[in-house]
């Protein structure tokens, strides 16, 4: 019998915010044991009265960062745990911990893994357990071809852009395509409409049909992308998912 | 930790008498579970798209004689509604879950167990597997389902045919299920090798292996 998962005690040592509705904050975890880059945690918040809820927040840092991590959470208007997240939690705060958690969606830096040419789709906060994987990688010096490509609605939306503009400069073998669904400031030279099956094989092709995939995101997204990397090719099991958000229609 | 830590300002959704959730759906909601009314889509990898007349069903392994349904004779066989609470170790509960399918009971009519017959493990198109104690499937505790809300089961929810297990969260409700093998010795499935729990009781909160 393996042992439990073990609840610890984390400390809020940062908050930042990324986007108007999306913030990030740092955990320190003193016995944190580390993990893979798209493994998540659960968070459990407790009231005086005992009554208490979990969530799964994905780890938006990388593993080469020791005893600390970074968990990158949208503000979601009717929620119970987010708005507690962004409106009340401050520096010093702790807040119990557990994981890390999941084993599939992950992306290592060994291996053939590291080599393999890397394709990467986000949607919204989608992003966070692939900016794991992308720090990973720049952390780690890999330089096999990546793409991200990206949708958000609005520029003012897109979480880490300035992080992922400095990243994608570092000349390592990393791309990264941004559409915006809903509004385009002038002169905007990216995507401007919904993730379709042209832009995957458009944002795809200088990788092939070698490429491992990650994709996280809304269902609708996540549907359209993975069921295109299957058609254009690339084996089920190279393309992982990770799926949230509600399924609309 | 043994006292119960106590998170700075959190106080939740008021759950005075009356608030968002009624006393009966609070009774019903596991532990550390939240209800929703949407059905979130959670998979590992790319949905599979197995054509009907492609489709067949199979029950092998301890089985005197091994079964095998298409389509048609499958969805033949005596089906009923199952109004159903399910929960995802994602965290998320939906209430009164309506499906329509035929038990597994009704399915190991059809083959003679072996006495050895322990467990069970559901397979999927995808290479999807998960293991579950025959215990846990008989009675009328699980059933394969076709339709849910009255209309075919859509495939990001597992269609076109989906194992329903409403005592173990949702990831032993394998989709796009394809058969089920009968085994003398447990063997872990898909995510139970990846560090989610064996058996995954919710009202025992077996979220993750140890737990």
């Amino acid at each position: 019998m393996a042992s439990p998962i073990a609840w610890r005690l984390a400390t809020v040592t940062g908050v930042r915010d990324e986007t108007p509705t999306v913030r990030s904050f740092t955990l320190s975890i003193p016995d944190w044991a580390g993990h893979r880059a798209g493994q998540h945690v659960d968070l459990r918040l407790t009231a005086a009265d005992g009554y208490s809820v979990e969530r799964s927040y994905s780890i938006a840092s990388e593993p080469e960062r020791l005893r600390e991590i970074d968990l990158t959470v949208e503000r979601i208007e009717d929620g119970e745990v987010s708005p507690f997240l962004h409106d009340v939690v401050v520096p010093g705060d702790r807040i119990e911990v557990r994981g890390p958690i999941g084993g599939y969606f992950v992306w290592e830096a060994s291996g053939a893994m590291a080599t393999e040419p890397l394709f990467l789709v986000a949607g919204g906060s989608g992003v966070v357990p692939l900016m794991a994987m992308l720090r990973h990688r720049a952390r780690t010096g890999a330089h096999n071809p990546a793409r991200l490509l990206f949708s958000s609605r609005h520029l003012e939306e897109v979480i880490y852009r300035e992080e992922l503009d400095r990243l994608a400069a570092a000349g390592d073998g990393l791309e990264v395509a941004h559409t915006l669904t809903r509004s385009q400031p002038p002169g905007w030279m990216g995507f401007a409409r919904r993730i379709d099956d042209r832009m995957i094989g458009e944002v795809l092709a200088p990788l092939g049909s070698g490429a491992r995939s990650f994709i996280c995101g809304p269902t609708a997204l996540v549907e359209v992308a993975a069921n295109t990397l299957v058609r254009i090719g690339l084996p089920a099991d190279r393309v992982r998912t990770e799926r949230f958000g509600p399924t609309g229609t | 930790m043994t006292e119960r830590f106590v998170t700075r300002g959190f106080t939740g959704r008021p759950r005075a008498a009356g608030a968002s959730t009624p006393g009966d759906a609070a009774s019903r909601t596991p532990p550390g579970q939240y209800l929703t009314t949407d059905f979130p889509v959670l998979s590992a990898g790319p949905t599979p798209r197995t054509p009907l007349d492609r489709w067949s069903f199979y029950i092998e392994g301890l089985v005197r004689e091994p079964v095998t349904w298409t389509w048609d004779e499958f969805t033949a066989l005596p089906a009923r509604e199952w109004t159903v609470d399910i929960s995802c170790v994602t965290k998320w509960t939906k209430l009164d879950m309506r499906w329509r399918g035929v038990s597994v009971d009704t399915l190991f009519e059809h083959v003679d167990l072996q006495p050895n017959a322990a467990f069970a493990i559901a397979h999927a198109d995808g290479g999807y597997t998960t293991n579950l104690p025959i215990g846990d499937i008989l009675n009328g505790q699980a059933f394969v389902a076709w339709e849910y809300d009255g209309k075919p089961l859509a495939p990001e929810h597992g269609g076109p045919a989906r194992l329903v297990v409403p005592a173990r969260y949702f990831w032993k409700s394998a989709k796009w299920v394809r058969g089920i093998r009968l085994i003398d010795q447990d063997v872990p499935g898909f995510w139970e090798g990846l560090g989610y729990h064996n058996r995954g009781d919710q009202w025992l909160e077996e979220r993750y292996s140890g737990d």
